[in-house]
């Protein structure tokens, strides 16, 4: 059969094509083929825009130094046109970016490479470090003599000093005097000046919370004292004491954090990426010109990086959807729906995408019964349908978010289009069958859902995934293979159970 | 959780699901053909060209205008069908015993008025019951009254005969009983008595209600194993020209015997289920592959058949 040769030579194309460039991956540049589970590197990269007025422009970001737990592999700047350099002045350093005339929206960019240390390096000074100067009007002098010393009285060293002022800014029904203080600065800015009022030497700095493939992150703002000889964090909405796992410290006291003379509506993002320490050096050493390289994605900007680190592990839930329905013989609603609700779990985290999957769609089967009853055409119904699981998500993930769950906002990630069809079918389905084949699809569904998540977040899949891009083949290979499966179904294992005992009563 | 081992399955030629589809459906099924069989009334016109009985055509309601059309015809009849064209599973199917009164008493015993008969028609031809939702199409046809063989094992519905017919050639054939917890319907998951009926003779052989063995209507409590369908050849011959009429090479007959006009064909099916090896405690793969083995086709029906009897018989 001609068919069969060619669907063979097809298969072995692919394989040979898909193991060879990672083989030829593997050993030129030597990227592991295991994550590295002791030294985790990161790919950071900040993002500057801006409007440029017509004219010259300089932007001064605020680069970091000494991080600690981590240290700098290197870095560098991606901005056509622009002149830059690193000024050091003052133990700060700073990035600044210049250019005789520019105009319109500008966009900047500053790579960094770390890797953890793994303990936290903070060092004592050597030298000792006074407190700055703050001024108040006379009214917030009083108002804050008024608040030191309530912190003071209950309070023994620095940092027990500090506590009590987080504790005194954060209660949800401040006493007058603290009141009054913010209601013209800001809680970290106000702890900062009361602080140093207090004579103890306190800083702002900018932390970043490294989270992998995160995007357009905004820097959490922490106050930093002086105590002992070493500078301690705190983070002002937590109340934690000392630098929590995962933080980055980007800028340690000094200046802003970016300053554009000659542009407005200047902002910055971070974006970040967890890699191997391998991997890193090919993005720090530029490979533009050899071979293979162009098929990696390490020479895109981070931001870009993140988006393909999602991309790269779906053909993975696809195959687990179609070995699931092929092998094991799951029935799930709509074909790759459990794919695609799976890559939603990668970024809400598990517990919290199940439960709000649930409860969205339940809700949505509720008002979709109320729905049939007005007899729409499918289109404008599934449409409908839409717009209500639009509105469901803003509702659900803003009551999350006033009630303290931050995280609420990830279950925007649902795919919404899908979300509606999902109702849709269930619906169909409870009408025409019952509510038990509900339960068992949309169960098959989540379970399939919850197989493809696991695969998913494995770490060695993310790892191969991401570094080897040309894994895909051999994936697609293993679907067309099992696309001429035709052997049994498990389910159906279970479906003709009795089948023995009915053959042997014929014989 | 008891399961079988696949070796076992294998032994016994049972056809799995991917196996149908890729290996039968896909391979002798071609797609153009589809719509003979998925839109009943193009059934039904094609079965008349090709002189396979059906239930009469009595009216074809294509618009909303049509409904109000249809009290001229429906006053000369007394027991009638009415079908979506496009349903699917048996959905939107009323069968009407008989008029009273200018209202209208279903099989179940339901008595439905005009009013709400009208919005039924409406609601099929706005497409309530098709697969997609689009317009669909009503047929109007003659009631299929239960022949005295099948009236004591069945509860309010009229029994089907489904004969899966490869390359023209019947190869296995089930008798489905509606039951009370089916309501009426003659699907098996929904609870309908599935009875392997032997294809060399048309007696019952095995039967299962939600896939376990049983000898006695749940119903009425009489042995199936006395099941002979009259005419099993005739029946047979119906079921094998559909392959010449709709072109498809894996199809599943449905077969109805009426009291008066005998066998007639109610519609095909071009993915009929598996069940019905359960049904007969027999596996297809052995009589399908037997057929793939044929060299030279038999050109009429009735060959087909008498190759059929004399290969696939239980006894």
């Amino acid at each position: 059969m001609a068919s069969k040769t060619s669907f063979y030579i097809i298969i072995a194309l692919l394989l040979t094509l898909g193991f060879g460039l990672a083989i030829a991956r593997y050993t030129y540049f030597g990227i592991p083929l295991t994550p590295d589970k002791f030294k985790k590197a990161w790919l950071l990269e900040a993002r500057v825009d801006f409007e440029a007025g017509s004219g010259p422009v300089l932007a001064a970001l605020t680069l970091p130094e000494n991080p600690p737990g981590y240290k700098i592999l290197g870095e560098n700047s991606a901005s056509p046109g622009y002149g830059f350099a690193i000024i050091e002045n003052d133990g700060k350093r700073r990035g600044e970016w210049s250019r005789n005339n520019v105009n319109g929206p500008q966009t900047l960019y500053y790579k960094i490479q770390l890797v953890e240390t793994g303990y936290d390096y903070n060092p004592q000074e050597s030298d000792t470090v006074v407190a700055d100067n703050v001024f108040w009007n006379e009214t917030e002098d009083v108002a804050a003599r008024y608040v030191v010393s309530t912190a003071g009285e209950k309070s023994s060293t620095p940092e027990s000093f500090t506590r009590q002022l987080i504790e005194i800014i954060n209660n949800p029904e401040p006493e007058e005097n603290a009141a009054l203080l913010l209601s013209s600065y800001k809680p970290v800015e106000l702890l900062y000046k009361l602080i140093n009022y207090a004579g103890i030497p306190a800083r702002i700095s900018q932390g970043l919370l490294l989270e992998d493939a995160r995007r357009r992150q905004q820097p959490v703002q922490l106050i930093e004292i002086f105590s002992d000889r070493r500078w301690i964090s705190f983070d002002v909405v937590n109340k934690e004491q000392g630098l929590q796992p995962g933080y980055f410290l980007w800028q340690r006291g000094g200046d802003s954090l970016l300053d554009v003379v000659g542009g407005s509506n200047s902002r910055v993002t971070f974006s970040m990426i967890q890699s191997s320490l391998s991997s890193l050096d090919i993005a720090a050493t530029d490979i533009g010109q050899s071979g293979v390289s162009w098929l990696g994605v390490h020479s895109l900007s981070v931001e870009e990086q993140g988006m393909f680190k999602f991309l790269f592990l779906l053909p993975l839930g696809v195959f687990v959807v179609v070995f699931m329905r092929l092998i094991a013989g799951i029935k799930t609603l709509g074909s790759f729906m459990p794919a695609l609700i799976a890559l939603a779990f990668v970024q809400t985290s598990l517990f919290q995408g199940i439960v709000s999957f649930i409860v969205i769609v339940t809700v949505g089967l509720i008002i979709r019964s109320y729905l049939s009853y007005l007899n729409l055409l499918l289109v404008s119904r599934i449409a409908t349908l839409i717009v209500i699981v639009i509105i469901l998500v803003t509702f659900f993930s803003l009551a999350g978010y006033h009630l303290g769950l931050s995280t609420g906002m990830t279950i925007t990630f649902f795919p919404m289009i899908i979300i509606a069809w999902t109702i849709e079918r269930l619906s169909i389905l409870w009408e025409e069958e019952s509510g038990r084949e509900v339960l068992k699809q949309g169960g098959g569904s989540l379970l399939v859902a919850v197989a493809a998540y696991i695969v998913m977040t494995m770490p060695l899949a993310g790892h191969l995934t991401f570094n080897f891009p040309e894994l895909s083949l051999v994936i697609l290979a293993g679907i067309m293979l099992l696309g001429r499966y035709t052997g049994y179904r498990l389910s159906e294992l279970y479906r003709f159970r009795d089948f023995k005992a009915a053959a042997n009563e014929d014989n | 959780m008891k399961i079988i081992s696949p070796c076992s399955l294998k032994q016994s030629g049972i056809l799995g699901i991917n196996s149908r589809n890729r290996d039968y459906i896909a391979r002798y099924n071609k797609r153009k053909y589809y719509p003979y069989v998925d839109d009943k009334l193009k059934t039904k016109l094609l079965a008349d060209v090709h002189g396979i009985p059906v239930p009469a055509l009595k009216s074809i309601i294509r618009t909303q205008h049509d409904i109000n059309l249809l009290d001229p015809v429906l006053s000369e009849l007394n027991g009638f069908a009415v079908k979506p064209s496009r349903g699917s599973g048996g959905k939107g199917i009323w069968i009407i015993k008989e008029q009273k009164n200018g209202s209208f008493i279903k099989s179940s015993g339901a008595v439905i008025s005009k009013n709400d008969f009208k919005r039924h028609l409406s609601n099929i031809v706005a497409g309530l019951y098709s697969l997609n939702g689009s317009p669909d199409v009503v047929i109007v046809e003659d009631i299929i009254r239960i022949s005295s063989v099948f009236s004591d094992y069945s509860y309010e519905g009229v029994p089907d005969i489904r004969i899966i017919v490869f390359k023209g050639y019947p190869v296995m054939a089930m008798l489905r009983l509606a039951t009370r917890v089916s309501d009426g319907k003659a699907n098996l998951h929904q609870g309908a008595v599935g009875v392997g009926i032997d294809i060399a003779t048309g007696s019952a052989v095995n039967a299962v209600w939600f896939s376990k063995t049983i000898t006695r209507h749940p119903d009425s409590d009489n042995d199936i194993r006395n099941i002979k369908i009259p005419g099993w050849k005739k029946i047979l011959e119906l079921a094998s020209g559909c392959y010449e009429m709709s072109g498809l090479g894996y199809i599943g007959a449905d077969i109805v015997i009426d009291k008066t006009r005998g066998a007639q064909l109610l519609e095909l099916n071009a993915r009929p289920g598996l069940s019905i090896q359960v049904a007969n405690g027999a596996g297809l793969i052995p009589r399908l592959k037997l057929i793939e083995s044929v060299q030279m086709p038999f050109g009429s029906a009735k060959e087909r058949v008498r190759f059929s009897i004399r290969n696939f018989g239980n006894y």
